[in-house]
């Protein structure tokens, strides 16, 4: 008898899903063989000691969801140190470390740019492919369609059979309906239109910046009624090699997770503004957030290379904070306030990915 | 809310697990323990991490099926609180404040221990189920924890039929054991 069918029958007969023939069978052996009442002994420990971890394991989980929902709520003093408290908290514990790794960064950035500077051959941007979707047979346009489009845009209702050339994906950066997409996805766009389980609303470009493959486009529906705040945060830093990460996108009419890990921290031909990650990304991910497990937004899925499946590359997600930045600078009236702090860090996965949802869009563009 | 004046539901409700429950504990007396923590060298992360390590402690208590606490809920959360962020700030070196507002303890030495233990048994256990690898992890995880039919996880998984996913399963099982009962013999020899 195998290790397994051992096992296997030590855990019926704990179980009680033997028939009487084969238990009593079962107890004339147990009680012939020492090692065999041995292992009714070991096992009925170990499932119970399985049962109870997974009890305790679910009762954890239920924790970090209720503190999330009773912070987001304000039924709990919130997560955090607010203000200055929370400035002299940070500053009297990272004071020292602080002060020598910024030292140690500085020189180390310097020395590294200059040799990439030096070293770093011309890119051969051909190989790159964008992720847009491009649906071929819609890709001319007559003349006529573009008067159609016209008198659409004047009546600022989504038109019932609007034909959309390309699409990609986006996702809110501020609830007040500020979206943050690929510029590839929205160049040239005539009309865009963004659409969840939520709904489906008009969307005009506010800033577009082609050499970061960045976009930001506001909601101007009137039907849309905005959010109480991000449930993720955008962070400034990179992340480490091998972190693990997720995304959300529309690459198909329905919103699409995949999974995967940050494989480099530059991007396509050692851009840096950019860096890899190993993810399975298909036409329409272009500018799906890639998210950490703290729920914390690394980057923006921008591309892959074009001989190569399996990995792709991301704007790294601090360019979200310059682009918004050169916004309010360029018009006063835009101030995009972007959530600083993850309110879904401790959760799991599938939560995180429930609350997300919500905040990506498909991007639909004519 | 009514229905839970008395202590003894709400622990009744927890020792099942209950959503509302724990969100009604966790109201009244999240605050509390976050101050405690906050004006004795901790952050808000440590609060959080104190309060849900109590809250697990009056859980395992519960559970055993003793809902006599001897104090009120308030009183037990906060001693047992307490105890927890001493400990670690004993463990971390830090200069420890004593006397703080002692008058309003209650001896929990022993369950915080007893609970140290489990601590150290569940830690054991993860490791070893995260050590498995896919798919053995997920596998045992969707069977033992997730308590998921055998059908149901061989359409999941993509087995066949359900006796494939059982073998594997199996085999899974006896890799898990093997690993936990190794970690688990070399810590029961420590102590």
């Amino acid at each position: 008898m195998s290790e397994e069918n051992r096992l296997e029958a030590v855990e019926r007969y704990i179980k009680g899903e033997m028939n009487p023939d084969e238990r009593v069978a079962f107890e004339q052996l147990r009680k012939s063989d020492a090692d065999i009442d041995q292992l009714v002994v070991e096992h009925t420990f170990f499932l119970q000691q399985l049962n109870r971890f997974g009890k305790w394991k679910k009762f954890r989980s239920l924790l970090q969801v209720v503190h999330t929902d009773l912070a987001e709520q304000g039924s709990i003093r919130s997560t955090r140190l607010q203000g200055k408290a929370r400035i002299v908290y940070l500053f009297n514990r990272y004071k020292r470390v602080g002060s020598i790794a910024a030292s140690i960064a500085l020189l180390t950035t310097l020395c590294i740019s200059a040799i990439i500077w030096i070293f770093s051959p011309p890119s051969p941007h051909s190989q790159f492919e964008e992720l847009n979707k491009k649906f071929t047979q819609l890709e001319y346009k007559t003349s006529k369609q573009a008067t159609e489009i016209d008198q659409i845009k004047r009546s600022s209702a989504i038109p019932v059979d609007m034909p959309f050339t390309t699409g990609g994906t986006g996702f809110i950066i501020d609830p007040r309906g500020y979206l943050v997409t690929n510029a590839h996805v929205v160049n040239g766009a005539h009309t865009i239109v963004v659409q969840n389980n939520r709904g489906e609303y008009l969307a005009t470009v506010v800033l577009l910046d082609k050499n970061r493959d960045l976009a930001i486009l506001k909601i101007t529906d009137d039907s849309f009624k905005g959010y109480g705040s991000t449930p993720y945060s955008i962070s400034k830093k990179a992340g480490q090699l091998a972190d693990p990460i997720f995304t959300l996108g529309y690459p198909r009419n329905e919103v699409v997770y995949s999974q995967g890990y940050l494989s480099a921290r530059t991007g396509f031909d050692g851009d840096t503004l950019s860096c890899q990650i190993e993810i399975n990304a298909n036409r329409g991910n272009s500018g799906s957030p890639i998210i950490n497990r703290r729920g914390e937004i690394i980057g923006i899925l921008n591309g892959r290379q074009a001989n190569a499946e399996g990995f792709a590359f991301a704007v790294q997600g601090k360019y979200i904070y310059q682009l918004s930045d050169s916004l309010r600078k360029a018009d006063p009236s835009y101030t995009i306030r972007i959530n600083g702090r993850s309110a879904i860090s401790s959760l799991d996965r599938s939560e995180q990915v429930k609350r997300i949802q919500d905040y990506v869009y498909m991007v639909k563009v004519n | 809310m009514k229905p839970y004046q008395n202590e003894q539901d709400l622990l009744k409700g927890l020792a099942l697990g209950d959503k509302q429950t724990i969100e009604i504990i966790y109201k009244d007396h999240y605050n509390l323990i976050q101050s405690l923590i906050l004006n004795n060298n901790g952050s808000a992360d440590d609060a959080k991490d104190i309060f849900q390590e109590a809250m697990i402690v009056l859980y395992e208590k519960v559970r055993s099926g003793r809902f006599e606490l001897n104090c009120q809920l308030k009183t037990y959360l906060y001693s047992v609180s307490k105890r927890l962020w001493l400990k670690k700030l004993s463990t971390n070196n830090h200069f420890v404040s004593t006397g703080v507002e002692l008058e309003q303890s209650f001896p929990v030495e022993e369950e915080v221990e007893a609970h140290e233990r489990r601590d150290a048994e569940f830690d054991m256990m993860e490791k070893a189920i995260a050590s498995l690898g896919e798919p053995c992890k997920s596998l045992l995880e969707a069977y033992y924890l997730n308590k998921q039919n055998m059908q149901v996880i061989a359409a999941a998984f993509g087995y066949t039929n359900a006796d494939n996913a059982k073998n594997q399963k199996y085999k899974c099982l006896v890799r898990l054991k093997k690993i936990f009962f190794a970690h688990y013999k070399n810590g029961t020899d420590h102590e």
